[in-house]
């Protein structure tokens, strides 16, 4: 009987160890990040976390007063870990789409920019959907890209990745004709690099409103609307007060707001 | 009557249950039946290839190992240290992301080859399974009875016809239930194959959560298919192993 108490005892500290309680103000809002798509965040060798993501997320807590921890999660599982509460929200370049609407709410957009391909220069390939047909394109899994591919390019054969990483080294070897990514991401993370010197875009942006949403936006809880609204106001304010164009042109060289919500 | 006011169809009942009130969305798995299929289709195919030509790799390897054939053995015993010393994963990505970094192995003949995800694989899982499987026959040769030799020389057997006569056929059986469990490794080896964009079993499952924006549906019918295929494989080894171990059975009174 003791040893049974015990047992239970233990059990009751372990849960309010791991305690799922909702977060309140005070309390450290906790962030998931990705670290695999530079230049929104990749992760430095000793560790710590940067980009453009990772900036926005720190003003933001800033500007609302609270406390943040980043915490990093593969993209794969991003939505899902914010469902089982292992953060509160989700600054990770996340495209506002009706797919995942369904599963979490999301905050105005903080950035919009266009899809585009890539591929080895002097190529000649030409994107469109009968161009494509029968070449092997390179996405990363569970992102709009794949969406639209799937969509707008039946004929093409995808091959999905965990990271997009993954995605330009194998572009990179040859192993795919193209690949298939937000147009910044492409040229910081990869075309200006090394890697990508032999590689350009090819053909102009792609779109299609169902797979690319409205912009990228910060994902909550579905309900979370306090939250939801406290994150709004922040990215207003930082928009407002030159924060956001500072962190902006760090990284870029035109402003990656997109149209103001409204124009 | 008004459209909305019809009951909803048994069907969509099911549907709405699967979505909603289910812990689990079955529906959305058993929608993407296909997937899996085609998913169980690569993994069989990757495991029974690996399986067949890296088991035929190391009986000779095995041989020479147990025979201490001077020189190949050492070379034999460095090659299973390094795979059987690596994880299988590792070696994936040594061989699929890494061999494509050089301009050199991009330009070679070999490139039409190690630029297919399922070529890189079956290159990997092959060697991986070699080297285990080396060790296990080897293992199986060293435990057979010094007697069993010593009645085929006394029966005048050239070294080669006690090893294709007596030895081997004696040591495969032996070597049976161990091999099983190779199998076995392998089938839940072959995971790591998704990494490399091949959609075998877990691939399909990874697919269907990242579309959907799941936890845990996909892996959970990977899990299952999983399952089964080792409740198959164990029960047709048990038959197997009942027909070939008959005379290591002891004898009825």
């Amino acid at each position: 009987m003791k040893r049974f108490v015990t047992a239970l005892a233990a059990a009751a500290v372990l849960a309010v160890a791991t305690g799922i309680a909702p977060a309140s103000a005070g309390e450290k809002l906790r962030i998931g990040v990705e670290g695999a798509y530079p230049p929104f965040s990749w992760k430095e060798a000793d560790g710590t976390l940067m980009g453009f993501d990772i900036d926005i997320a720190m003003a933001l807590c800033d500007k609302m007063g609270r406390e943040c921890e980043l915490v990093e999660q593969d993209w794969d599982g991003i939505i899902p870990a914010l469902m089982a509460k292992k953060y509160d929200a989700i600054v990770a370049s996340m495209s506002i789409t009706e797919e995942r609407k369904k599963r979490v709410d999301f905050t105005n957009k903080y950035y919009h920019e266009p899809a585009k391909f890539v591929a080895a220069k002097g190529s000649g390939l030409d994107a469109s959907p009968d161009g494509m047909a029968g070449k092997s394109v390179g996405v990363q899994r569970g992102t709009i890209h794949q969406c639209y591919m799937e969509k707008v390019f039946p004929d093409t054969e995808l091959r999905l990745y965990g990271t997009q990483e993954e995605v330009f080294l194998d572009l990179a070897s040859g192993r795919i004709d193209a690949q298939i990514a937000s147009s910044l991401q492409a040229e910081e993370g990869f075309l200006n690099t090394d890697a990508g010197k032999d590689f350009e875009f090819v053909g102009g942006d792609q779109f299609l409103l169902e797979c690319h949403g409205e912009g990228a936006g910060i994902a909550v809880r579905k309900g979370e609307d306090e939250l939801r609204e406290s994150f709004n106001a922040a990215i207003k304010e930082i928009r407002d007060d030159g924060t956001y164009k500072a962190i902006n042109d760090k990284y870029f060289e035109t402003d990656i707001y997109g149209a103001e919500p409204g124009a | 009557m008004e459209p909305e006011e019809r009951a909803p169809s048994l069907l969509e009942a099911i549907k709405d249950f699967s979505e909603h009130s289910s812990p689990v969305d079955f529906v959305i798995i058993a929608q993407h039946w296909e997937m899996f299929l085609t998913g169980i289709g690569y993994t069989l195919l990757i495991v029974a290839v690996s399986l067949i030509v890296g088991g035929a790799l190391s009986l000779p390897l095995a041989v020479a190992r147990a025979y201490r054939t001077p020189i190949v053995n050492q070379i034999i015993f460095g090659y299973v240290y390094v795979f059987r010393g690596t994880p299988l994963l590792v070696q994936l990505y040594l061989v699929y992301y890494g061999l494509g970094q050089f301009e050199a192995v991009r330009d070679s003949i070999f490139w039409p080859v190690l630029k297919d995800p399922l070529w890189c694989t079956l290159l990997t899982f092959v060697l991986n399974t070699a080297a285990y499987t080396t060790e296990i026959f080897r293992g199986a040769i060293e435990a057979i009875p010094y007697g069993e030799v010593e009645a085929a020389k006394a029966c005048g057997m050239s070294s080669f016809q006690r090893t294709t006569r007596i030895v081997l056929p004696n040591a495969l059986r032996r070597a049976l239930p161990a091999y099983s469990n190779e199998i076995i490794f392998m089938l839940h080896g072959s995971v790591v194959a998704s990494t490399v964009t091949i959609v075998d079993i877990l691939g399909a499952g990874r697919i269907l959560n990242s579309k959907y924006y799941l936890a845990y549906e996909g892996f959970l019918a990977a899990a299952v298919l999983y399952m089964l295929l080792v409740l198959i494989i164990t029960r047709g080894f048990k038959v197997w192993e009942k027909h070939w171990h008959a005379h290591l059975r002891p004898r009825e009174v």
